[in-house]
């Protein structure tokens, strides 16, 4: 069972008090109803499932409720580091994890 | 005497405590301590079981969890029957009752082992060839039998009457493995002042040291300095130790699985015990002191009752006090089975002599041997073992061939070497690597905060794995933050030292030969096998391994791996690196279904949620149903009445008179704020901002694809205030959908949400009297039509207490939903029905709501809905606000899919004969005539008995729907075909003026 540090918490807590939330970076267009069929797929339909580095939403649905961000390797299924919604996409990561 | 080949002298164990047990039926004697195994073989039994597919005759291998061979069912009583218990890891207890597997009739004759006489047809991958032909002969003939044939021993066929634990731990340093490494570790650690916890899969600590008779430590025999360092360990505050423990998984960041034995050792174990204890581990460091795994050479007929592992033989001898044979032959690649010789000799057992293949090995065991008189043969081989039920002779042979020589003997002791146990350090994802020299894999890189030490390191020696465990532990103390440590490494005084042997098949079982010599004996794979997978094309060893089923099931890979990846190895002309080890999965050794599922079973499996007024339903005699977590009154059957009679009587009751009804399951949210209508306004699809306080609107949610999610009365009691209901089993997904967008598309919105379904039970008062019973209870609400239409909602009290009453229906009747804290619900109700009482109102249930609300043709969000319908589809396009630029979904609507024509669309369906009610799930063609397969044009998704209609209803989603108004369609069953009309989907006051009474 994985470790998840809850960036409003600020704690490590055990995976099973989490959700997964699919990929992260992904914005709801303000003009929605105006989309492209091309840009409303590439919205609601197409995530990028990486081998390595995947950004994606996470819920600390059995804590503190709030929706986050966070790193993932999905080779080793280690995170690399969490951070709030609504923060911008990490430009620089964190050396690899232990 | 508890058995003629106990020898008093050797051993451990208290003779005095005699343990009786029985073995398929007969009645032996053993000790206090023993394991099933060592007092079998103290009372001269081998022959212990039938091999998996040959069914050829079995014996104990070895002394351990990495037993192959001697799996057997332990019976307590007619509900505890488990079977597949190793005779090496049992312990035994007065009473024990023990049965072999795998044999009809008997152990000694087996009719099933004519599998061994035709096995040219059960080689390799058999499975996949033999039985292809013909085709339909499979599912007749070879599954069913081979099913039965195949498994290993007999399920119990009652519910398991045991109870189970589980235990959530955290420590500093978590020492697997309680041989001298790991106690070495487990002090240096546990002496700063760390949390450790220190686990070993036997009853009793010291590892190897049960065995090594040579080994001293801190001026004892190490056995004694093993225990004396346990007790002083467990004596200490900061020390859990945990016998009977196997670390059986090894996952994420140092999380490890174990499980304890509690009393599967005990007599009659109390009430109060579990029998096994789950404990779930998180430790910062881990150090890894799982030992070696002997090998057996791989000749014919090494499977012989008899022929087992030299350090088992030593184990039974130094620990148990047995001897495994009076007239013992020696078979070895290495110097470590010269110690089990040497050990026997001295306790009076004949070896009749030593085979060793290396050609001129000197050392200081074998100089011993040979003083003590032991016939010793170089650079020759055991090419195959006599006798059938018991091994009786070994036949010698220069191992490049030349004069053979049969030696009788009643038992062989083999030693290959020994292969490091690094089962678990994979299991942390590390990386082993080749060690060209010792030719065995070792841990390489590792990926966790973990250390391996000692025999599973590849260390050799007592001394050295002391030194290195004792090192290994103090660090991991140090890195998980203790000061230094205070106590004294343990001296080693005198020890044991061998590495190196041999891998793959040994002289005369080589390629060209086809006998039996077993890599595998769980699997019954032999060298032969592994070659003939090979030369059918399998080049990576994972397919060796399936197409052969070498190392799987219970062995993973403990005793059969380097041998056979050895054989693949040769036979594919690559080294062994190249080859690759297959990888080592959890469980380590099996661990229960029980021990995982622990309290979670029966009513403890899932939480149970009860409504306030569920009390009240049970004292009437309600019928409930599941839903979700919740129990609901399904019906309310009177004097003897079936559900149909029940259900027919409420509705009737509800139309024309009123019916109470617990809604309090429906799932209700709390939307406040200053941003709430606008919030509404983009988690549904109508508009919001417009509605006045005190009035209500049905309300669909979408996804973002389109689709409905959900559905549900909303009652706006502010501008800022929003009571909103959602389907029962729906409210914590919506709660979470709501959340998501209010967190991270729509954050600047100012809107809180409160899931509020446990604190408003909910009345559901409806029919045309229904005003009647509410009104005289109610405080504050004018109840006039005038003042209180449909769809209002309004806040005062009833009896007393703060109600928010709601004027709605789900029924098309005068209606209403009284909703009041939850701990005044049961009271309210009664009050209601007491009122109820002078009506001649019913209480109903979920069935009769579902007849109720099919008649107005009012859907079900998840019952005529499926995650693909839009509103449109559900003909609830008026719902959907025209002039919004935003709501989740309405781009999804868009999509040219879900405007195209020729959508399956939501209609009513009746069925020719009124009396006939189909089933639901039932599909739908146009021509019932039509070659199978049909063209399916749509489903059933609602069908009751209507009592009010005095017919059949239904509701059905069918492609074009509503344009085959009046069209007959069709529904194929198995005993006929129905014939149905497609019709609106209302059936029963199409008018809608019972709403307003």
């Amino acid at each position: 069972m994985l470790l998840i540090r809850c960036p409003y918490c600020e704690e490590e807590r055990p995976e099973l008090e989490f959700r997964n939330a699919g990929e992260a970076h992904i914005a709801r267009s303000a003009n929605i109803a105006g989309e492209s069929d091309d840009d409303f797929e590439k919205f609601f339909f197409i995530r990028s499932n990486p081998k390595g580095i995947i950004y994606e939403r996470w819920r600390h649905i059995h804590g503190c409720a709030r929706f986050f961000n966070a790193v993932r390797d999905t080779v080793t299924d280690k995170f690399v580091m969490t951070y709030k919604a609504g923060e911008p996409k990490p430009s620089k990561l964190p050396g690899a994890a232990k | 005497m508890s058995g003629a080949f106990r020898i008093p002298a050797a051993g451990r164990l208290k003779q005095a405590k005699t343990a009786r047990f029985s073995f398929d039926g007969q009645s032996y004697a053993g000790i206090e301590g023993d394991t099933l195994a060592s007092a079998l073989l103290a009372n001269g039994v081998h022959l212990v079981g039938r091999s998996f597919k040959y069914h050829r005759p079995r014996g104990i291998l070895s002394a351990g969890a990495e037993e192959p061979n001697a799996l057997v069912q332990i019976v307590r009583d007619e509900a505890r029957k488990t079977p597949n218990v190793r005779a090496t890891v049992q312990e035994l207890y007065d009473g024990l009752s023990a049965n072999s597997q795998n044999r009809w009739p008997s152990l000694a004759f087996d009719v099933g082992a004519v599998n061994d006489l035709a096995s040219p047809m059960f080689s390799a991958g058999f499975y996949y060839k033999t039985f292809m032909w013909p085709k339909a002969a499979w599912k007749s003939l070879y599954e069913p039998k081979i099913r039965e044939a195949a498994g290993l021993g007999v399920s119990p066929d009652r519910p398991d009457p045991d109870h189970y634990s589980s235990r959530y731990a955290h420590c500093d340093v978590l020492v697997l493995g309680g041989g001298a490494a790991g106690i070495a570790a487990a002090l240096a650690a546990a002496e700063t002042g760390v949390r450790v916890i220190l686990a070993d899969e036997q009853a009793a600590f010291g590892g190897s040291l049960r065995f090594e008779s040579g080994a001293r430590i801190d001026g004892q025999d190490g056995f004694a300095w093993a225990q004396a360092a346990v007790a002083k360990l467990a004596a200490m505050d900061n020390v859990r130790v945990l016998p009977r423990t196997t670390a059986f998984g090894y996952y994420a960041q140092n999380f490890v699985g174990l499980v304890e034995r509690v009393s599967d050792h005990l007599k009659t174990p109390g009430h109060d015990l579990p029998r096994e204890r789950l404990w779930q581990v998180r430790a910062k460091r881990v150090v890894l002191a799982s030992g070696a795994i002997e090998r057996h050479m791989v000749f014919a007929n090494n499977d012989r009752p008899g022929v087992m592992l030299a350090g088992a033989a030593r184990t039974f001898l130094n620990h148990y006090g047995v001897a495994v044979g009076r007239n013992v032959g020696v078979y070895t690649a290495n110097d470590s089975a010269y110690a089990a010789a040497i050990d026997l000799k001295k306790a009076g057992v004949n070896v009749a002599a030593i085979v060793d293949l290396r050609d001129n090995p000197t050392g200081p065991v074998i100089d011993e041997a040979r003083a003590l008189g032991i016939e010793i043969n170089f650079g020759r081989a055991v090419i195959r073992a006599g006798g059938k039920l018991r091994v009786s002779s070994m036949t010698v042979q220069p191992k490049n061939g030349g004069g053979e020589r049969t030696i009788p003997v009643d038992a062989i002791l083999m030693s290959a070497g020994w292969t490091p146990s690094v089962h678990l350090f994979s299991q942390s994802r590390g990386k082993v690597a080749f060690n060209d020299e010792t030719r065995r894999f070792v841990p390489g890189t590792y990926a966790q905060d973990c250390v391996s030490v000692g025999a599973c390191n590849g260390t050799d020696g007592l001394s050295a794995t002391v030194d290195e465990a004792y090192a290994a532990g103090a660090k991991a103390a140090k890195d998980s933050g203790a000061k230094a440590a205070k106590g004294a490494k343990p001296k080693v005084d005198a020890s044991e030292s061998w590495s190196r042997g041999m891998l793959g098949a040994a002289p005369g079982a080589g390629p060209d030969t086809t006998v039996k010599a077993f890599v595998d004996f769980q699997n019954d794979v032999t060298a032969k096998d592994i070659r003939q997978a090979v030369h059918e094309g399998m080049r990576s060893i994972e397919h060796v391994k399936r197409f052969t089923t070498n190392g799987m099931a219970t062995d993973q890979g403990k005793t059969s791996n380097m041998h056979g990846l050895a054989i693949a190895a040769e036979t594919l002309g690559k080294p062994i690196p190249e080859v690759g080890l297959t990888t080592f999965r959890a469980p380590y050794t099996p661990v229960t279904f029980g021990s995982i599922v622990s309290h979670a079973r029966g009513p403890l499996f899932d939480p149970t949620r009860r409504t306030a007024i569920h009390p009240w339903a049970e004292a009437q005699g309600a019928v409930f149903e599941d839903v979700g977590q919740w129990k609901r009154a399904w019906y309310f059957p009177k004097g003897g009445e079936d559900m149909h009679a029940a259900v027919d009587r409420e509705c009737v009751d509800v139309r024309t008179k009123a019916g109470l009804f617990d809604a309090s399951t429906l799932g209700k949210i709390e939307v406040v704020g200053p941003d709430a209508a606008k919030f509404m306004e983009l988690l549904y699809t109508n508009p919001w901002e417009k509605l006045e306080p005190g009035r209500c609107r049905y309300g669909i949610m979408l996804r973002e694809d389109g689709f409905i999610y959900d559905d549900g009365v909303v009652g706006r009691l502010a501008p800022d205030r929003f009571h909103v209901t959602t389907t029962t089993g729906g409210a914590p997904r919506v709660m979470n959908h709501m959340e998501d967008y209010l967190q991270t598309e729509f954050p600047h919105l100012n809107v809180w949400l409160t899931s509020i379904t446990e604190q408003w039970a909910v009345i559901a008062v409806q029919g045309p009297k229904s005003r009647d019973i509410i009104a005289p209870l109610v405080d504050g609400i004018d109840m006039s039509d005038e003042a209180l239409p449909h769809m209002s909602v309004r806040e005062g009290k009833i009896c007393g207490v703060p109600t928010r009453l709601f004027r709605m229906s789900f029924t098309g009747e005068r209606g209403f939903e009284v909703n009041v804290p939850a701990d005044y619900g049961q009271a309210v109700w009664e009050a209601l029905w007491a009122e109820g009482q002078k009506h001649g109102a019913t209480a109903y249930g979920t069935e009769a709501m579902h007849v109720l609300r099919a008649e107005k043709g009012y859907i079900i969000v998840g019952q005529d809905t499926d995650g693909t319908v839009t509103p449109d589809d559900a003909g609830l396009d008026w719902a959907v606000g025209k002039k919004k630029t935003d709501f989740v979904g309405i781009r999804g609507l868009k999509r040219p899919d879900l405007v195209a024509k020729g959508r399956k669309q939501l209609v009513g369906l009746k069925t020719k004969d009124p009396k006939v009610v189909l089933e639901e799930g039932a599909q739908i063609v146009e021509d019932p005539k039509q070659a199978i397969p049909m063209k399916m044009i749509g489903h059933v998704t609602s069908s009751y008995w209507s009592q009010n209609c005095g017919r059949s209803i239904a509701l059905a989603l069918i492609a074009g729907g509503r344009d085959r108004m009046g069209d007959t369609l069709y529904v194929p069953m198995p005993d006929g075909v129905i014939e149905v009309e497609v019709t609106g989907m209302v059936f029963f006051d199409e008018t809608g003026g019972r709403l307003n009474g």
